[in-house]
């Protein structure tokens, strides 16, 4: 019993806190002055509490399995949950139902942690669907915008389609090996046309999630209609729960088919970092230019997936936690924006440095991280990320990818030029920034400017496994 | 000698820009802490010469190893040799002279400074770094500060030149850093630039990486056909800015040409020196007749750089020990020379107004400090002896003549023949500007330079003069350290 309560502590924590905030939505109507500092705070709790007493260990016959890594991983997705209810303090306060939008949240985050642990295909598609349809209603809270209903739209059709190509993946999978247990898979796994047909199933709806190329066509549109803090969860904690699951099942599950993903990984993370560069090079609104250049660096995670390796499963959780604080930060400096000015394109931000200087340097900081220059984290993460991809030797993959990385450099100049060299006439006011917002900015920034030289985060982090 | 101490003493001193309130106090404080910095680079020379005096024979002195990624096998990894020591004293005097030609900047003073350290730092660590991930760490923080620098700071179509400038050099780097992942898999998962020296990659993969190391690195130091960003991006940058670019920056490119491409690939460097020679000689060639037809100052000044980083990048490819000491000489030369150029150019023109060599004239009889300085400056650049240009260029040639078949000998008559339009060029841009009548009457009130324009001017000076007076300090400080490069490539 006591294992149970240790090996499923966080599962079991969000899922308190779900009931918590239903309990307090029932109770006396309290205003979300009051209330969001208290999620928050329990955020952190969660979030701290994550971090410690882990243990590893299988449970209920295997369906559930949990090792420093995945615990490691959970605490990653608390950390960026707890990050958005900061970063996003000027939304929340005005949105009508806002223990409802924690609710739904938190249930993708149990739906997530959930999914990390999954030690079989069934726990595996159950999972991911509660990970997957909270943040479709998520994405409908602006509830009086069409558009959000719009993205709600489009999200909830695009994730029914990949789930059904899943379930039938995992069907064809039962099929043939007889067996839907993770322990199990890799000794049935004998390549044969039917398995790699199910596996390319599989693989899809993983691609449908991450918006690797050509699976991306759903992610503008669904990140420009949400709401900023749904974005920024769909675009970062969603996305790292799907990487960091792909990892295990890629190199835990199907390293038997190796020789067949390996091509599939080199192709689409080729033809996402190009696509979603090349589009991201003329969008005007912040959200959908973020939405491009999200699909391109999942293309580079999936460079270090394509490494297959334990150094390379390292730099991909690396990459992911500096992404995470990298792009909470812009979507961060973006909804304080757009929250009290209603701008969010590109050219709107011309001569912010005026008059908001602690703004403009964060999304600077923020933005060069994610172009991987240092002295940033990013710049630690793309380089590892490359070096573990690159120990399959393959010269022209890397070359690709570094050739990206100066694509992706133009066009974040874009908008550091924007701030800080343009002029304009009217740039934005001097906007107020809420203490929480600040603290959340404080954090990631830091996050940003540490990860990469403090070097002994990414060796933690190999010791993990 | 702690070489921390030279990399602790920028960031501090960037760190005391940020706190400090008013646009004096910054300005005085990154002064101080550039100057602190000039000394603490002259200790290390003293001490470089104490150690080499005392037949200290190992090749990297006063090294400091701590690792920093245990899994990648990255270590922060410093060390100095000859070659380093010279490019951080040519780092240090450059720096305090931008700092100080930068004094009236009124327009975010703080954040320029700020910048100006950050810049500088990058190219202390780079000099300093002996493990390849630690150096393109530092090349690569270089690239922000100057594209904020130009795009801020700078004049004419400057933010097409940032971006220019940015992009150009991030190709660069993305060049290196394949050439760098490809040399870490090849020479057994190692960054350290001493272990790589000992291990003898494989003549294919030579081959292979050698063109990406020295393209990369050719692209920062504006190696033919890689050099459009040199012309827009060093006269779109405020003065200091320039300074930095054309007196430090590329000279990053050629210490990373020579240290990591021809050094840790000598298969490769003999193999395709022959292609870099012919793409130098364009260069020299190019660039010289090109700077013939400038009426801009700077745009010649920058030009006139292509031509003459042409001499350091073809000397090296002669690979013999002179041609790679005078490459080396050029180099430091260059970097005071040009650095000095464009912050004269600089105070004519915050008094002028204008860049243009045939709205001058007579300047001479208004601001005879400046003009003077000009012309010093503009006779080092031709070569004149007692300055240094003449010395670094003497040993060029003297060095590539060595190689004696008809291809090195006809490259070499080329780079000679350049001379000859060096000298059209800068005289006519000098005489035009400092000699004649005064064309425009509102030149009568300018006033000379101000006591920082003067002590940057100095400080330079004293460079170039103390290279072309006893150059024998420098070519101690080299000939050793180009001495085991060329033993590696002849493989003894």
């Amino acid at each position: 019993m006591n294992e149970f309560f240790y090996l499923m502590k966080t599962e079991l924590i969000v899922t308190v806190i779900i009931f918590f905030l239903l309990f307090i939505k029932l109770g006396k109507d309290r205003t979300n002055e009051q209330l969001l500092p208290i999620i928050q705070f329990i955020l952190l709790v969660n979030f701290l509490t994550s971090c410690f007493f882990n243990q590893d260990g299988n449970l209920f016959g295997d369906m559930f399995y949990t090792n420093s890594l995945i615990a490691f991983e959970k605490s990653i997705l608390s950390l960026g949950v707890y990050l958005i209810s900061m970063l996003s303090t000027d939304w929340l306060k005005k949105t009508n139902h806002m223990p409802e939008f924690f609710i739904l949240m938190l249930s993708a985050l149990l739906g997530m942690c959930l999914l990390l642990s999954s030690g079989n295909l069934l726990i595996f598609y159950l999972s991911l669907e509660l990970a997957t349809i909270p943040v479709a209603a998520m994405a409908n809270f602006d509830l009086l915008k069409k558009r959000s209903s719009e993205a709600a739209m489009k999200m909830i059709l695009s994730s029914a389609f990949s789930s059904g190509i899943l379930l039938f993946g995992i069907s064809l999978i039962y099929g043939v090996t007889g067996t839907i247990s993770f322990a199990e898979l890799p000794k049935l796994l004998d390549g044969s046309p039917l398995l790699i047909m199910a596996f390319v199933f599989l693989f899809s709806s993983f691609a449908f999630k991450l918006s690797i190329v050509p699976f991306h066509l759903w992610t503008a549109d669904v990140y420009e209609g949400s709401p900023i803090a749904v974005t920024s969860f769909l675009s970062v904690v969603s996305k790292a729960a799907i990487a960091f699951v792909l990892l295990t099942v890629l190199s835990g599950v199907f390293q038997p088919l190796q020789e067949t993903w390996y091509v599939l990984i080199v192709t689409l993370s080729v033809a996402s970092m190009i696509i979603g560069n090349l589009f991201a090079l003329r969008q005007q609104n912040i959200k959908r230019f973020l939405a491009f250049s999200s699909i391109a660096q999942v293309g580079f995670i999936l460079v270090g997936v394509s490494g297959n390796s334990n150094i390379g499963i390292s730099s991909v959780v690396y990459f992911i936690l500096i992404y995470m604080v990298s792009n909470l930060a812009v979507f961060g400096v973006a909804s304080v924006i757009s929250e009290q000015t209603g701008k969010e394109n590109i050219d709107d931000y011309k001569g912010l440095y005026q008059k908001n200087p602690l703004l403009s340097w964060v999304l600077a900081l923020a933005l060069f991280s994610l172009a991987g220059i240092p002295p940033t984290a990013g710049f630690f993460g793309k380089l590892y990320l490359l070096t573990t991809g690159g120990a399959k030797g393959s010269y022209l993959f890397i070359s690709i990818a570094a050739l990206n990385m100066i694509i992706s450099l133009f066009y974040y100049l874009r908008v550091v030029r924007a701030v800080f060299i343009d002029k304009n006439d009217q740039p934005i006011e001097k906007l107020p920034i809420q203490k929480p917002v600040k603290l959340g900015l404080i954090i990631c920034s830091a996050g940003i400017v540490l990860f990469g030289i403090m070097g002994w985060i990414f060796d933690y982090i190999e010791s993990l496994h | 000698m702690n070489l921390l101490l030279l990399l602790g003493f920028p960031l501090f001193t960037a760190l005391l820009v940020l706190l400090v309130p008013t646009k004096q106090q910054v300005r005085w404080v990154s002064f101080l802490g550039a100057t602190g910095q000039l000394i603490a680079a002259l200790l290390l020379f003293l001490a470089y010469r104490v150690e080499v005096a005392a037949q200290n024979s190992s090749q990297f002195l006063f090294e400091v190893n701590y690792p920093l990624i245990q899994s990648f096998n990255i270590h922060f990894h410093l060390g100095v040799d000859g070659i380093s020591v010279a490019m951080i004293l040519l780092t240090s005097f450059v720096v305090v002279a931008g700092m100080l030609v930068s004094w009236n900047i009124e327009k975010m003073t703080k954040e320029f400074y700020f910048l100006l350290i950050l810049l500088s730092l990058g190219a202390y660590g780079f000099f300093l770094s002996l493990d390849l991930f630690i150096l393109f760490f530092f090349l690569e923080m270089a690239v922000i500060p100057k594209y904020l620098l130009i795009g801020i700071w700078g004049s004419g179509k400057k933010e097409y030149s940032a971006n220019k400038l940015a992009l150009m050099l991030m190709g660069g780097s993305a060049l290196i850093l394949v050439g760098m992942l490809g040399m870490y898999f090849q020479g057994g998962r190692e960054f350290d630039i001493i272990q790589l020296s000992k291990i003898n990659i494989s003549t294919q993969y030579q081959l292979l990486i050698f063109p990406f190391l020295f393209l990369g690195f050719g692209v920062f130091t504006a190696l033919f056909p890689f050099h459009t960003w040199v012309p827009d991006g060093h006269s779109s940058a405020p003065t200091a800015g320039s300074m930095f670019l054309a007196g430090i920056s590329m000279k990053l490119g050629g210490y990373g040409c020579l240290r990591v491409a021809i050094y840790l690939l000598p298969v490769g460097a003999k193999e395709y020196a022959d292609i870099i020679i012919i793409l130098s000689s364009i260069a020299i060639l190019y660039g010289a007749f090109v700077t013939m037809m400038q009426k801009d100052l700077k745009y010649m000044n920058a030009y006139s750089s292509i031509s003459h980083v042409g001499f350091s990048l073809l000397a090296m490819a002669m690979l013999t020990q002179t041609a790679i000491t005078g490459a080396l000489m050029q180099m430091v030369s260059h970097g005071l020379m040009t650095a000095l150029f464009f912050a004269v150019i600089g105070m004519i023109y915050d008094r002028t107004h204008t860049r243009m060599a045939n709205e001058m004239g007579g300047l001479m009889k208004v601001m005879p400090f400046t003009t003077t300085v000009l012309f010093l400056v503009g006779l080092c650049s031709l070569g004149l002896p007692g300055l240094s240009g003449f010395v670094a260029e003497m040993t060029v040639f003297v060095g590539s003549w060595q190689v004696d078949d008809w291809f090195h000998r006809s490259a070499t008559i080329a780079a000679i023949m350049s001379i000859v339009v060096t000298a059209v060029y800068i005289l006519r841009a000098i005489g035009a500007t400092a000699m004649g009548p005064i064309k425009n009457k509102s030149f009568l009130e300018l006033k000379d330079a101000t006591w920082n324009e003067k002590l940057a001017a100095v400080i330079l000076l004293v460079g170039i003069l103390s290279i072309g007076i006893a150059p024998s300090w420098l070519n101690n400080l080299l000939q050793p350290a180009a001495e085991l490069i060329t033993n590696r490539i002849t493989g003894k």
